[in-house]
């Protein structure tokens, strides 16, 4: 077991103190650098797809893992983000303008919705940001003139600074590039004053109030910066889908980035990665399995929904803590072995909730 | 630490329904002393302090910090005209390390622009030190280092009602409302907080109201008194007078009234 020594204030800002970190983050940056010369074009693409998909996690993660928000709406901002910027794209906006108009036009859609929605909490608060979703999506069904409505609409080829990039793995750095860019800056906003006052809002409005966080402020912030982000991905994925329809950001992708964070691991940013990873490797893995199992098993209609559908009751019932809790599990045997017990992680319970104020 | 000011509250009442939670009480708390609130259960002690930080709405008075009209801010402002507070049933960031919390404690005196947190500028790292450092000092006092990088949910009852304090603490506050500060705690976590309380009030000239019904740690750090009973004020004066007046002695113990 590493022991860390901190010897200035500074080491507390640092995101990656232990050594086996900095490997292992070091490792995975490399890969993913690398990725486009060891991969067919295939993957290359679902892994793009994937890290697009880190981004929506990313946020619907702060704004209902680390702010307690809950939002079932969030495929609206991905739906927005993807419109917008290939609307502004087909009428000849460069992208990168492009890119900055469409991420400020989501976030403020959500900042609108964080301001009404600021005095509500969890059921309301859910149903609520649903309302959001489906009128998001029928108007991207019935504005025809504007988003062609649910003919579909042509997703303009991808040109950065007038140059064109339409290879995969051209395509898949822009992915690249944005992910890193969003990693660092969710990581940077909770070691810095805004972050926390997220926190400070999901576990006590209370006394976040009492220390001088303006609770409604703060959830208008948090809708505006996770719609941002998510309004990144969602523009991101317009390049990935080539062809827009509103049925595809209805109801189930909203789940699905539910479920992604929620199997994932709720508060923590790695958490919506591992989601990320599941949701877009289990397809692939349902397919080889299908072609492994005999036919009458493989063949079968609903396999694939069926073994997600199990896969998400078996974590909701062994690990509430979603893959990230695992992990932490699996880092800590290794770190503190042989002394691993299994009761260094039971919770402790409190029992001192009552009287309670909302 | 914000100059010294004086509480003044005058006629406060509050309705819950159609019952007197508090009913015209009036007290003033001088600078630099330590008030304590005593009463029985439901007396509305802790609504005195809820009305102070402006969690609820008063059905009638004023309260007064130095030259603020309390009643005329929202909750959030309240700590930065240097009020901070604990709550009797600790609420604390459970979800967050012990650091995060003492951190989100100097909230008041950050300033936070989500644009530069996010790229988080040289700016944003320098005001992180500088409020890592105060942090560090209210740790020092406490004595809570040890627990510096632990969740909220790991730690002890008696640990996380220190940290309740310090938290409130890392607000530099003037005025200090503790809510029951040694109730759940043993002997002698209860002497130890005696011992920070008379710290704080001499050395850092913060002025301390709390509610508590350990008579012991009232007693020996008290300067003042204040009963209460059925949202009604009994008397004022100091702990023994307090102590023997037969009004009080009636609220606690019963009999024919």
């Amino acid at each position: 077991m590493q022991i860390l020594f901190k010897t200035r204030y500074e080491d507390d800002l640092k995101f990656l103190a232990r050594t086996g970190e900095k490997v292992r983050v070091g490792l995975v940056v490399v890969l993913l650098l690398a990725a486009p010369l060891f991969l067919q074009n295939f993957y290359l693409g679902e892994l793009g797809l994937l890290l697009v998909y880190a981004i929506a996690g990313i946020g619907l993660m702060i704004l209902t893992g680390h702010t307690g928000q809950v939002s079932f709406g969030h495929a609206a901002f991905l739906g927005i983000g993807a419109y917008c910027h290939s609307i502004l794209m087909s009428h000849g906006v460069p992208f990168s303008l492009s890119v900055v108009a469409t991420v400020l036009l989501c976030g403020a859609v959500g900042m609108a919705i964080g301001r009404s929605a600021s005095k509500m909490h969890g059921f309301y608060l859910a149903i609520a940001t649903l309302a959001f979703l489906i009128l998001v999506e029928t108007l991207l069904g019935e504005w025809e003139a504007v988003t062609g409505g649910h003919g579909g609409f042509k997703v303009p080829k991808l040109v950065v600074f007038g140059q064109p990039l339409t290879a995969v793995w051209q395509q898949y750095y822009v992915d690249l590039l944005c992910v890193f860019a969003v990693v660092l800056g969710a990581a940077n906003l909770f070691r810095s004053p805004t972050g926390r006052s997220f926190l400070a809002v999901r576990d006590s409005e209370l006394s976040a109030r009492s220390l001088g966080v303006n609770v409604e402020w703060v959830k208008v912030q948090a809708f505006g910066v996770s719609a941002a982000i998510t309004g990144l991905a969602g523009l991101l994925l317009a390049h990935h889908l080539t062809y827009l329809s509103p049925e595809v950001f209805g109801v189930l992708e909203s789940l699905k980035l539910m479920l992604m964070i929620v199997v994932g691991g709720l508060g923590s940013i790695l958490g919506a990665i591992f989601g990320a990873i599941l949701v877009s490797a289990l397809p692939i893995a349902i397919s080889f399995l299908k072609d492994a199992l005999p036919p009458a098993i493989g063949q079968q209609a609903g396999l694939e929904p069926l073994l997600f559908g199990v896969i998400i009751v078996l974590f909701i019932v062994f690990e509430p803590q979603g893959i990230y809790g695992r992990w932490m599990k699996i880092r800590y045997f290794f770190e503190t072995f042989p002394y691993y017990r299994k009761s260094s992680f039971v919770r402790q319970k409190s029992y001192l909730k009552t009287e309670r104020m909302r | 630490m914000s100059t010294a000011a004086s509480l003044s509250v005058r006629n406060l009442s509050i309705l819950f329904g159609g019952v007197h939670a508090l009913e015209d009480v009036s007290f003033d708390v001088n600078p630099g002393e330590v008030f304590a609130i005593i009463g029985p259960n439901g007396a509305g002690k802790s609504t005195i302090f809820n009305l102070i930080s402006r969690l609820y709405e008063p059905s009638n008075g004023s309260i007064h910090y130095g030259e603020h009209d309390l009643l005329q801010l929202p909750a959030h402002k309240i700590v930065n005209t240097g009020i901070a507070r604990t709550f009797q049933n600790i609420e604390l960031f459970e979800q967050a390390t012990v650091l995060q919390n003492l951190l989100v404690g100097r909230h008041s005196h950050m300033s936070c622009n989500p644009f530069s947190n996010f790229a988080f500028l040289p700016g944003v790292r320098k005001s992180e030190l500088e409020h890592r450092r105060k942090v560090e000092d209210v740790i020092d006092l406490l004595e809570i280092a040890q627990y510096r990088d632990e969740r909220i949910a790991d730690l002890s009852y008696g640990a996380r009602k220190n940290v309740e304090l310090a938290r409130a603490l890392c607000a530099e506050p003037s005025l200090l409302l503790l809510d029951e500060p040694a109730s759940g705690l043993n002997n002698e976590e209860t002497e130890d907080v005696g011992f920070w309380l008379e710290d704080i009030k001499h050395d850092l000239g913060v002025t301390i109201v709390m509610v508590e019904h350990d008579m012991n740690l009232v007693g020996s750090i008290a300067d003042r008194v204040m009963a209460i009973n059925d949202g009604r004020l009994i008397t004022i004066g100091t702990p023994d007078e307090v102590r023997n007046n037969p009004e009080v002695q009636r609220a606690y113990l019963g009999g024919s009234a």
